[in-house]
C-alpha cells in the first residue's frame, strides 16, 4: 500500500471540504449573508443624521467583528457536514494522521471564509467611503492572516464541541476570548490602512508581523494538540 | 491474508463513574464470524470502540497479532468499519465518497478498485454519481459497506449494521458478511438480532453487565440454540 | 475515608502548616500594610495596591497551573493534571474577580473613571475571560469538554504573553510606569510580605479544592468496586 504523504492526504481533506461546499455553496450564502447583516446593523446603530461615515476605526471593527461572527457560523456549519452521517468517524479511522486532518480543516475553512471578506470589503468601503484602494494588497493579507488565525483555533474548538448538545451557543462563547489577540491586532492595523491622515503605516506594519507571529504560535499549537483532543475518552 | 488473532487481555473500560467494560479477555481468530451479543448497556459498542482504536481501554492490552492496538500505529489501516450511520459525505457522490477514502487510505490503481466496489455493493453506473444524500437507508449501507471494504482489512468490525435494512437489505448484507469470512477475514458483529446472527457465526459473545457472559465457539449455530445460549447467559436481572 | 488513607494524612499535615502559616499572616500583613509609607500623590488610596497587584498574580499563575495540568492531561492522560488544571482554573476566576473589583476602585479614586484601558489592567481582563470561558467548557461540553478545556488552557498561555505584548502597543501611548521596581523602599516589604501571604492563601485553597476533586474521584472508584463486588456475589 502507498503512503500517501501528510501535505498531499491534508490536501484531500481540504479539497473534499472545498468540493461540498462549490456543490452546495451553503456556507458562503448564509456566512456572506449574515456578515452582510452584522455590517449593516452597524450601519444603522452608528450613522446618524446627516452624517454618512465613521472614523477608520470604527470600520476597521465593524469589518472585524463581521468576520469574527460570520465565521462563527462557517466553523460551526463546515463540521455540521462531519457530523451528520458521523463521517468524522470515517475520517478519524483512516490512517491519516490527525494533524493531516486538522490542517485540511484549517485550509478550507479559512478558504471559505477568506473569499467572503473580499466580497465584505468593497462592501465596507461602499457603505463607509473607506478607502481601501491604496493598500488593498496589504488589506488582502491581513484578512489572510486574520482569517488563518480565528481558523486554527476554530477548528479545535468546533471538532472537540462535536459532541456537545449546545455546540453552536458555546462555540463563540469560547473561542472570542481566545481570540481577541487576533482581532485586535488585525482591526488595529486595518484602521491604520483604512486612515489616510495616518502619518506613518509604521503601526500598520507592527501590527501586521504581530498578527503573522500569533498565527505561527496558534497553528503550531493547534497542531500540536489536536490529535490528544479529538481522540475519543 | 494473514492469520493474526486479535486478542483482549482483562480489558476494562470507565468513564467516570460508570464501569463500561470489565475484564474482558477474548480472542478473535480470522476466518470467523463473531457475534457480539447483549442487553442494551451491555458494553458491545464499548467493545467494537476499543477494537477499533477510536478509544482506549483504560485497563488491559488489546493486541493485533504481536502488534499492540494503539491509536498510533499503522493497525488503524488494517481495519473496516460498518456502523449504524453510514460515515459517509451526504454532499458526494458515492464515486467521490470511495474516492476520497481510497486517497487517504493511499490505495494503489484506486479507480479500479472503486469501479469493482461499487460493482459488487449494486451502486454502479448512474447510481454511483449521485449525491449520497439522495439515497436510500439501503443504497447508503451498501456504501457504507464499499468504504469499508475498500481498502481490503483483516479485520471488519460492525456495529448493528442492519438495524435500519428491510429484509432483503438484511439478507444480502448477511450474505456479504459470509463472502468476507470465507475469504479470512475477522469479522466482529455486533447486533440485537440473533437469527441474523445464527446464520453466519461461528463464534458467539455474549456481554452482561460489561462482562462476557459466554464465550463459544462452533461450527455453526442454529437460531434455537443461539437463543438458548443467549438467555441463559442474560438470566437473572439485565 | 479519606483520612483512612495514609498520604491524605501527610497531606494533612501540610495542610494544617499552610493554614497556619496564612492565618499568621493575615494577621501581618494589615499591620505592614498599615504602617506603610504613604504614597505622595494617591495617599491612602494606593494601599488596595497591596491587594490588588497580588490578585494578578495569582490570576497568571493559575492560568499558568491550569495550562501545565491541561499539558499533563492532554499527553500523558494524567488524571491528576486534569484536577489541578481544573481547580487552579476555577481559583483564577476567584482572584480575577478580585482583580476585577479593586482596579476599578483603584481607577476611580486614582483617576477619576471606573474602567481606563491599562496594559494591566486589559491583560488581566482577558486572561480572566478565558478562565471563565474554560470552566463554561467544562460544565457544558459534553462529551469532549474535558479535552476541549484542555486545549483552551494551552491556547491562553500562549496568549499571555502575546496579550501582554498587544495591549502594550495598543495602549501604548500612556505612560507606563514600572510599578514594583520604583517602589519606595518602605513599600517593599509590605508588598512582597502580601504577595508571599496571597499565593499562600491560593495554595491552601487549591489543596482544598484538590481533596474535594480527589475524593469525586476516589467515591467514582468506590461506586464502581461496589458494583464490581455485587456483580461477583451474583
Amino acid at each position: 500500500m502507498a503512503r500517501r504523504s501528510w501535505i498531499s492526504q491534508a490536501a484531500c481533506i481540504a479539497w473534499k471540504d472545498l468540493h461540498i461546499e462549490g456543490r452546495s455553496r451553503e456556507v458562503l450564502y448564509t456566512m456572506g449573508f449574515m456578515a452582510a447583516l452584522v455590517v449593516l446593523v452597524f450601519s444603522f446603530a452608528f450613522i446618524s443624521g446627516q452624517e454618512t461615515t465613521v472614523g477608520p476605526d470604527a470600520v476597521a471593527g465593524i469589518l472585524w467583528v463581521a468576520v469574527l461572527f460570520s465565521g462563527t457560523v462557517a466553523l460551526s456549519r463546515t463540521f455540521d457536514r462531519e457530523r451528520e452521517s458521523e463521517a468524522i468517524r470515517s475520517l478519524l479511522l483512516s490512517p491519516v494522521p490527525r494533524s493531516a486532518i486538522y490542517a485540511g480543516k484549517l485550509v478550507a475553512t479559512a478558504a471559505i471564509m477568506f473569499l467572503v471578506e473580499l466580497l465584505l470589503a468593497p462592501l465596507l468601503a461602499a457603505l463607509f467611503s473607506a478607502g481601501i484602494m491604496p493598500h488593498v494588497l496589504w488589506l488582502g493579507l491581513l484578512l489572510l492572516l486574520g482569517t488563518i488565525g480565528f481558523c486554527s483555533v476554530g477548528v479545535i474548538f468546533s471538532a472537540a464541541l462535536l459532541r456537545a448538545r449546545s455546540r453552536d451557543a458555546l462555540l463563540g462563547a469560547l473561542l472570542f476570548p481566545i481570540v481577541i489577540p487576533v482581532l485586535l491586532a488585525a482591526s488595529r492595523a486595518t484602521a491604520y490602512l483604512l486612515d489616510p491622515t495616518a502619518p506613518d503605516l509604521d503601526p500598520a506594519l507592527f501590527w501586521t508581523r504581530f498578527l503573522a507571529a500569533l498565527d505561527v504560535v496558534f497553528v503550531v499549537v493547534g497542531l500540536w494538540s489536536f490529535e490528544p483532543v479529538v481522540m475519543g475518552e | 491474508m494473514n492469520d493474526r488473532v486479535l486478542r483482549l487481555v482483562n480489558v476494562g473500560k470507565t468513564f467516570g463513574r460508570h464501569r463500561a467494560l470489565a475484564d474482558v479477555s477474548l480472542a478473535f481468530v480470522p476466518g470467523r464470524v463473531a457475534a457480539v451479543l447483549g442487553p442494551n448497556g451491555a458494553g458491545k459498542s464499548t467493545l467494537l470502540g476499543l477494537l477499533s482504536t477510536l478509544s482506549q481501554p483504560s485497563q488491559g492490552r488489546i493486541t493485533l497479532g504481536d502488534e499492540e492496538l494503539s491509536r498510533h500505529s499503522p493497525i488503524r489501516a488494517s481495519i473496516g468499519y460498518v456502523g449504524h450511520e453510514p460515515g459517509v459525505y451526504g454532499d458526494l457522490s458515492a464515486r467521490q465518497n470511495l474516492r476520497l477514502f481510497a486517497s487517504l487510505y493511499g490505495l494503489a490503481n484506486a479507480e479500479r478498485c472503486i469501479d469493482e466496489m461499487l460493482a459488487r455493493v449494486g451502486l454502479e453506473g448512474v447510481r454511483s454519481e449521485a449525491a449520497a444524500r439522495t439515497f436510500s437507508r439501503g443504497m447508503l449501507q451498501r456504501l457504507a459497506l464499499a468504504r469499508a471494504l475498500l481498502h481490503a482489512p483483516e479485520i471488519l468490525l460492525f456495529d448493528e449494521p442492519g438495524a435500519a435494512l428491510d429484509p432483503a437489505g438484511a439478507a444480502w448484507l448477511a450474505g456479504e458478511l459470509q463472502r468476507e469470512r470465507e475469504a479470512g477475514r475477522l469479522v466482529v458483529l455486533v447486533t440485537h438480532d440473533l437469527a441474523a446472527a445464527a446464520a453466519i457465526a461461528t463464534h458467539v459473545v455474549v456481554l452482561r453487565r460489561g462482562r462476557v457472559a459466554r464465550d463459544q465457539t462452533r461450527a455453526s449455530f442454529s437460531a434455537d440454540e443461539l437463543r438458548a445460549i443467549y438467555e441463559e447467559a442474560t438470566r437473572g436481572k439485565a | 475515608m479519606l483520612a483512612t488513607m495514609p498520604s491524605a494524612r501527610r497531606s494533612s499535615a501540610s495542610f494544617l502548616a499552610g493554614i497556619a502559616a496564612t492565618l499568621v499572616g493575615f494577621l501581618l500583613v494589615p499591620l505592614l500594610v498599615a504602617n506603610a509609607p504613604l504614597e505622595k500623590t494617591m495617599g491612602v488610596v494606593q494601599k488596595i495596591f497591596y491587594f490588588h497587584v497580588p490578585c494578578a498574580w495569582l490570576l497568571m499563575l493559575s492560568t499558568f497551573v491550569c495550562a501545565g495540568g491541561s499539558l499533563a492531561y492532554l499527553f500523558a492522560g494524567s488524571e491528576r493534571g486534569d484536577r489541578l488544571a481544573l481547580c487552579s482554573a476555577e481559583l483564577g476566576v476567584l482572584f480575577g474577580l478580585c482583580v476585577m473589583v479593586t482596579g476599578p476602585l483603584w481607577a476611580r479614586a486614582a483617576w477619576g473613571v471606573f474602567w481606563t484601558w491599562d496594559v494591566r489592567l486589559t491583560s488581566s481582563l482577558m486572561l480572566w475571560l478565558m478562565l471563565i470561558a474554560y470552566r463554561l467548557a467544562r460544565r457544558y461540553g459534553g462529551a469532549g469538554g474535558r479535552r476541549l478545556a484542555a486545549a483552551m488552557a494551552l491556547f491562553a498561555a500562549a496568549d499571555v504573553p502575546l496579550v501582554y505584548l498587544s495591549v502594550n502597543f495598543w495602549r501604548g501611548l500612556h505612560p507606563n510606569t514600572k510599578t514594583v521596581s520604583s517602589l519606595a523602599p518602605g513599600m517593599r516589604l509590605p508588598f512582597f510580605t502580601s504577595l508571599l501571604i496571597f499565593s499562600a492563601l491560593w495554595g491552601v485553597l487549591l489543596a482544598l479544592r484538590m481533596r474535594v476533586e480527589r475524593a469525586h474521584s476516589r467515591l467514582a472508584e468506590l461506586a464502581i468496586a461496589v458494583e464490581d463486588a455485587e456483580e461477583e456475589s451474583l
